[in-house]
């Protein structure tokens, strides 16, 4: 009984992100416009680094293949995992259209972070695919030998995508308290950014500041994380580990969140 | 009784500013001990002004809104707590917002919802194929639901309530912002379904013409309290809505004239109409009584209207 449940919500939740999928492929200009944004954006953040690096040919510990392939792999990751476009959520929860949400027999969190994997598998196909292809033909990528590392690089952007999911979620939630969520927003994009490894790769950082974003933040867990698996850069295990115990911790606090903003609307009204 | 509710009662806390930082709690009450019941297969009309609380029991019947006082059953579960279990329950259509998916082409959204309540495809494509036939859907099945005019929004939205058979059916506001034929298209359809006797049907509008045309029952609520139940006839009885007559004379009417059991409403046109309110006697004898001392030309009797009855219950608060 319990396992033809699971199945059913297991399709249920296929359905959504199959829907979340669809929703995004009628975007096709947005699309080629994203993808030609984030290949220039990639020049140019290669060059920089690449001059970092200089005549050393390493710069943080990456040598110059690796910190190529940091940079156009993580221009590619940018609009999968999706840091900058915030979930319907505030603004359906501004306009009181989170009532309809509220109204299917599925639960809002699961709802609007299948959805967005959807998103992600599409971006995936096509936001990703471009930048990448573009900086293997224009500088040449570091690619791993053992065929598990690439199988660690999946598993390590799937846990990204739903850490970051649920930390977009998070940000959507405060709506119910602030309904303009539009500095919690900023400052999420600024943090993000910063503290994930989008502008620079960490190691660049002293160590001390390294560790604290990690223990700390969620932040490496959306791209250093994924981007060193590919790259090689120590064992994937405790990189994964990491990923995972943020994932815990992203789950339990959007649970939390939820919880109380939704007994919020549902004592004081939309 | 498929929906009960005793005593419910919901106050919201507002706060006013007073100055940089001093506030004011007051509690407003917007609904106050509303006693209703209905009972499977009805269709209820339940109006009120704006403000009056007609939104705020419906939320409370469909589980979004806690209520702050009181008890609420809808198909014997309990709202709030139940919500998950009560949404494969009821199909809820608010005029002002969208349950499709915006982005998608409607038959996707149909599909999605198919997954989303679980229902067995056989059903599903049953309940579809009615809907597509009766409010005209296949024009427009592909068209993504963000290029769909209001009318058709709103035919989509009333079958993405249906999909999954619900037992009951809330519809807040369906026909607001509908040109005169989706309006009617909407109205055939309710009819349709109502008549089915499967589907209990709670209707708010603002538009009396729906309430006319569909209800027997009619809730009137005003400042969170039921004013009015029961049949539209009822509330004419109870409020003394008047039969006119409407007379087109050839000559002007006489300043001061009166007739027993009538009286004079409106003397128009340079006093060649005039309209008379019958209290007591029958249209027949008026008009028996009008040829007798002005010359006629024209006559008609007009029913009375939900509008001034409404209006006046409305503005007698």
């Amino acid at each position: 009984m319990t396992g033809a449940n699971a199945s059913r919500s297991a399709r249920v939740v296929l359905a959504v992100a199959g829907a979340g999928f669809r929703r995004y492929s009628t975007y096709r200009q947005a699309t080629v416009a994203g993808a030609f944004t984030n290949t220039v954006f990639g020049f140019m953040r290669c060059y920089v680094l690449l001059s970092v690096a200089g005549v050393a040919g390493e710069a943080g510990g990456y040598d110059r293949a690796q910190l190529a392939t940091f940079v156009w792999v993580g221009q590619g990751l940018l609009s999968v995992v999706n840091f900058w476009n915030q979930l319907d959520l505030a603004e359906r929860v501004r306009s009181g259209d989170v009532v309809s949400d509220l109204l299917r027999p599925m639960d809002l969190m699961t709802t609007y972070v299948a959805t967005d994997a959807g998103r992600a598998a599409y971006a995936m196909l096509t936001r990703f695919v471009v930048p990448v292809g573009v900086g293997m033909l224009a500088f040449g990528l570091y690619l791993p030998a053992n065929p598990v590392a690439y199988l660690a690089f999946a598993v390590s952007v799937a846990m990204a995508v739903v850490i970051c999911s649920l930390c977009r979620y998070l940000v959507g939630l405060t709506a119910f308290w602030l309904l303009d969520v539009r500095g919690v927003s900023m400052l999420w994009m600024f943090a993000a950014g910063a503290g994930s490894g989008l502008y620079f790769p960490l190691p660049l950082l002293p160590d001390w500041l390294v560790t604290l974003l990690w223990v700390a933040t969620p932040f490496p867990a959306l791209l250093q994380a994924p981007l060193d698996v590919l790259v090689e850069r120590g064992p994937a295990g405790p990189l994964l580990a990491g990923q995972l115990a943020w994932l815990a911790v992203t789950v339990v606090l959007a649970r939390i969140v939820q919880r109380r903003g939704l007994r919020r609307l549902v004592i004081q009204g939309g | 009784m498929i929906i009960q509710t005793s005593a419910l009662r919901k106050d919201f806390t507002v706060w006013r500013k007073l100055g940089r930082l001093r506030r004011e709690r007051r509690v407003v009450t917007a609904v106050d001990g509303v006693d209703l019941t209905v009972a499977e297969g009805e269709l209820l009309g339940y109006i009120g002004p704006n403000g009056a609380g007609k939104s705020t029991t419906l939320k409370m019947m469909t589980g979004v809104l806690t209520p702050s006082a009181g008890e609420v059953s809808v198909c014997g579960l309990t709202p709030v707590p139940q919500r998950t279990r009560l949404a494969r329950r009821i199909g809820v259509v608010f005029g002002q917002r969208s349950q499709l998916w915006w982005d998608l082409p409607l038959t996707e959204s149909f599909s999605l919802l198919r997954h989303v309540y679980r229902v067995p495809p056989a059903d599903h494509a049953a309940r579809l194929r009615r809907c597509r036939s009766l409010l005209d859907l296949d024009a427009f099945l592909d068209t993504p639901v963000r290029q769909l005019s209001l009318g058709q929004r709103m035919r989509a939205e009333l079958t993405a309530a249906l999909l999954h058979g619900p037992r009951v059916l809330f519809l807040d506001e369906p026909t607001i912002g509908l040109d005169v034929l989706s309006k009617q298209a909407v109205r055939g359809f309710l009819g349709e379904l109502h008549a089915t006797g499967d589907t209990t049907i709670v209707l708010t509008t603002h538009d009396l013409a729906d309430i006319e045309k569909l209800c027997r029952r009619l809730v009137v609520i005003d400042h969170g309290r039921v004013v009015h139940d029961g049949t539209v006839e009822q509330l004419h009885a109870a409020y003394r809505s008047k039969r006119r007559v409407v007379a087109d004379l050839d000559t002007a009417w006489p300043d001061g004239l009166t007739l027993p059991g009538a009286s004079v409403e409106r003397v128009e046109a340079d006093g060649l109409r005039v309209t008379l309110s019958l209290d007591g006697a029958t249209a027949g004898e008026v008009v028996a009584q009008l040829a007798q001392v002005v010359p006629l030309r024209d006559l008609s009797v007009l029913e009375p209207e939900i509008e001034d009855v409404v209006a006046r219950l409305y503005t007698g608060r």
